[in-house]
């Protein structure tokens, strides 16, 4: 816990139960077990090939785990069953290669997916109106109707007042109509990480946000993602940024070989190493 | 300003910029033809050129031929273009079945239908469906079907196999990271396709598009062998006319490829267009 930041950690948000993922004969993950609880920074390092990006990408079923199962809010979401797009929507994530849209302009990349689900749950919820609407006249205790607050043009407006409103926070109001390609790369990753915070996401899954950047770019990238935890969101980082994790996160996951070997505080990671593999990967990185 | 207005400004300015070009060489040829072909006339007596095009004229502008020209190239346009059209949803949707990764027993058997589908349409000549189509599969599902409406029918169908292979080119050439972002703020599959790959995957194959457009222009000289009237038949109908072929047949390449550069310059112009709302402002 950092002296002056008055963060409270919660419940678990996302618990990972006997999570394997073998691609053909190889396997990734061998059994993981771990809770993310809420308004905490885990950092996960580890040498490359381990599984690290995997395992976060396992979070939000970009990868369809082998076995085992993620709850996420009460729901398992590895099960097939499960409509996963509903669930992607609480929960962000920040790619390597950013992955802008290319062919949308920056606010639209922003407001894209509020506006879709925006839409989505308004055709919904007057789909099901209706239905009850019809059930009603053959009712004796009649249900209520879905209040629709919005139309869909509100919906569209205020997708453009919440995008712009982060972009002021970032300082790159301006780039708002211009196209990605314009843009440089530590722009664009904090522009990324912008529209994944347009969805109020629970969680936000950061896949080595810094690995494809200029190094003088790193800075303004992290001081957002810094920012974003003395708010107190929750977030899981796939890191190669050692002082950047010792100072930010809360928890450090070791992962190695498909399984996380060590975990503690950043003191306890960094400070005093037990697992052998670890003194190893640390003596090289540090 | 919108893309249209955009374009149409372009399209004048790309004309004006022509003429301003080439109009020395413009005049040179129109005061060189004419001597020439009439020397030639002079030279030798057996071409008898001016008499040749003296026919034609009558033939064209007297007998209005040119009515029945305008209702050719008012056909070659709408099966050209509505063909393509029909072409690319057919094509898009048979790509972004193709791409899906088959992981289950519905998935499997969508490839194969579509796989038939490809094979059947590229295995046969356009001719041999046209005949197919219209002698035999219309009469027995008992349907009366315009000719033009047929011909549109079967060169939408047939370009929707090519164009399917080059949207599956595209969309492959994609960043695989562009579906992997549109997924992971949840949107379904289907939607992310259609809002960020397919725009990309257009945009990239846009070239051999125009290609397969100006193949499908020129593969509607085959129509009047179910009857419609097209460039190429009312040239033939011109020609068999008078017995005289070399002029009409020599107007008729002459027309088609004016069509063909004019549709080669818009596609430049378009890919152009496309090119820079990418670049720097």
């Amino acid at each position: 816990m950092k002296e002056g930041s008055n963060k409270k950690i919660g419940e678990p948000i996302i618990s990972v139960r006997g999570l394997t993922k073998t691609y053909g004969k190889l396997d990734v993950l061998r059994g993981i077990d771990e809770d993310i609880r809420e308004g905490e920074q885990v950092a996960i390092i580890g040498p490359s090939g381990s599984g690290k990006s995997t395992f976060l990408r396992c979070l939000n079923c970009m990868e369809d785990p082998t076995s085992g199962s993620i709850i996420f809010e009460g729901v398992d979401i590895a099960d097939r069953r499960v409509n996963i797009n509903t669930h992607r929507e609480h929960i962000g994530m920040v790619f390597q290669q950013f992955n802008l849209f290319n062919n949308k302009k920056v606010i639209d990349n922003i407001t894209l997916a509020p506006i879709y689900v925006g839409k989505r749950n308004l055709r919904r919820a007057k789909l099901k109106n209706a239905l009850r609407t019809i059930a009603n006249l053959f009712r004796k205790n009649k249900k209520e109707l879905i209040p629709i607050t919005k139309t869909k043009k509100e919906i569209v407006l205020e997708a453009r007042e919440r995008a712009m409103e982060l972009l002021r926070r970032i300082g790159l109001e301006e780039k708002a109509t211009v196209y990605p390609s314009t843009l440089s790369g530590g722009q664009k990753q904090r522009i990324a990480i912008v529209r994944a915070l347009a969805m109020n996401p629970k969680v936000i899954l950061f896949d080595e946000p810094t690995s494809a950047l200029d190094p003088e770019m790193v800075g303004e990238v992290l001081d957002l993602m810094r920012a974003l935890a003395n708010e107190g969101m929750t977030m899981v980082i796939v890191t190669h940024e050692m002082g950047f994790a010792r100072e930010a996160a809360d928890r450090i996951l070791f992962i190695d070989e498909g399984q996380i070997k060590e975990q503690g505080t950043p003191a306890e990671v960094f400070d005093n190493p037990k697992n052998p593999r670890l003194q190893e990967f640390l003596s090289k990185v540090l | 300003m919108s893309v249209k207005e955009n374009l149409f400004k372009r399209i004048g300015k790309a004309i004006g910029r022509f003429f301003k070009k080439h109009w020395i060489d413009l005049t040179v040829l129109a005061c060189v033809i004419p001597p020439i072909v009439l020397l030639f006339d002079y030279i030798y007596d057996k071409f008898r050129f001016a008499k040749k095009i003296k026919i034609f004229y009558d033939q064209f502008i007297v007998n209005q031929g040119y009515e029945r020209l305008l209702e050719g190239l008012k056909n070659t346009a709408l099966i050209a273009v509505v063909g393509l059209m029909i072409g690319i949803v057919i094509g898009t949707v048979i790509a972004v079945i193709r791409v899906i990764r088959p992981t289950n027993r519905v998935i499997k058997y969508a490839h194969n239908i579509v796989g038939a589908y490809v094979a059947l349409f590229r295995g046969t000549p356009i001719v041999v469906q046209l005949l197919v189509g219209y002698f035999l599969l219309l009469p027995i599902m008992k349907v009366q079907m315009d000719p033009v409406a047929a011909c549109i029918t079967i060169f939408g169908l047939n370009s929707g196999a090519y164009i399917s292979e080059i949207m599956r080119g595209g969309i492959n050439s994609v960043d695989p990271g562009q579906l992997e972002a549109a997924r992971a703020v949840g949107m379904p599959y289907s939607t992310s396709m259609l809002k960020i790959v397919v725009p990309q995957a257009i945009k990239n194959i846009l070239p051999t598009l125009g290609n397969e457009f100006i193949a499908l222009v020129k593969e509607t000289a085959v129509v009047g062998y179910v009857g419609a009237v097209d460039i190429t038949t009312t040239f033939q109908y011109l020609a068999s006319n008078s017995y005289e072929y070399m002029v009409p047949y020599l107007v008729m390449a002459i027309i088609y490829m004016v069509i063909v550069a004019v549709i080669a310059a818009l596609v430049k112009l378009m890919e152009r267009m496309l090119a820079k709302s990418e670049r720097r402002q």
